[in-house]
């Protein structure tokens, strides 16, 4: 069976990963790519965590799904915006989306 | 090195690799394709973790509606996908100083935790995962409260999402 280390170390490279994504990149969809790169690696913890703690106690699991509605909203939201915002100012460039910058 | 421990890294890679094409590739339907990719790999993950139902809901819910939800945003907003110019901001640098970092960091806290070497013990014969993750849900002692919160959040932020997107004219 693999460690536990090697998830938790793989967790935590796909979250940086995707914390470099959502920090970089000009895209305001593409900055939303890396924000679900990084609740997927919050998903590969939650998972080996119950699987390797005490596995008749289900919280990971629940915890997980949780995650899982929680980026559904997120990214309907987050989209809903961009779609929004490209009809309006016809970009979706994040740094040309600068109305409440004063 | 048994056989469990291969395919963990050759999925470990393949996932790694395609969130890394995901932040750096041009072409946005190009990045939303390489996440799917990503996600079939965390799905395969969940599954050698024994956690079908998580895999499952990952493919239906993750690739199914997520991933699809986001190539249908790319194309609605295509003029933005031209090759030309900048896909990275200024700060990018800077970015990427923060995710070693944080990367570095977190491993290094994880080598001075003592549960880190933890050994897996068997899933005892007889027991129902999704079974008993569906009683974790609807449990009054156990869940059901997040759940339900869960799920009054999904219906706001789903009409939310109608409302701004709504095209008045």
């Amino acid at each position: 069976m693999v460690p536990l280390s090697w998830y938790l170390i793989l967790a935590a490279a796909l979250f940086s990963v995707g914390l470099f994504g959502a920090l970089s990149r000009r895209n305001a969809v593409a900055i939303l790519l890396g924000i679900e790169l990084m609740l997927n690696a919050v998903n590969i913890n939650l998972a080996a965590f119950w699987r390797y703690g005490n596995v008749t106690d289900m919280a990971g699991q629940v915890f997980a799904i949780i995650v899982f509605a929680v980026a559904a909203a997120e990214v309907a939201v987050g989209l809903a915006l961009v779609i929004s915002v490209y009809r309006q100012r016809n970009t979706i460039i994040a740094d040309d989306i600068d109305i409440l910058k004063w | 090195m048994t056989a469990e421990k291969i395919i963990f890294l050759v999925v470990a890679f393949f996932t790694l690799g395609s969130g890394v094409m995901v932040v750096t590739t041009r072409h946005l339907i190009h990045a939303a394709l390489w996440l799917i990719a990503a996600l079939f790999g965390v799905a395969v993950i969940f599954a050698l973790l024994d956690a079908g139902f998580l895999a499952v809901v990952q493919v239906v819910v993750y690739i199914g509606a997520i991933a699809i939800l986001f190539i249908f945003a790319v194309m609605l907003t295509r003029r933005e996908l031209r090759d030309q110019g900048r896909q990275m901001n200024r700060y990018w640098w800077l970015g990427a100083a923060i995710s070693v970092v944080t990367f570095v960091g977190l491993y290094f806290l994880l080598q001075g935790w003592n549960g880190l070497s933890k050994t897996v013990s068997d899933i005892p014969s007889g027991f129902d995962a999704v079974g008993e993750l569906g009683n974790a849900l609807i449990s009054p002692n156990a869940y059901v409260l997040p759940f339900e919160v869960a799920s009054v959040l999904l219906v706001a932020a789903l009409v939310g999402a109608v409302y701004v997107a709504f095209n008045r004219k």
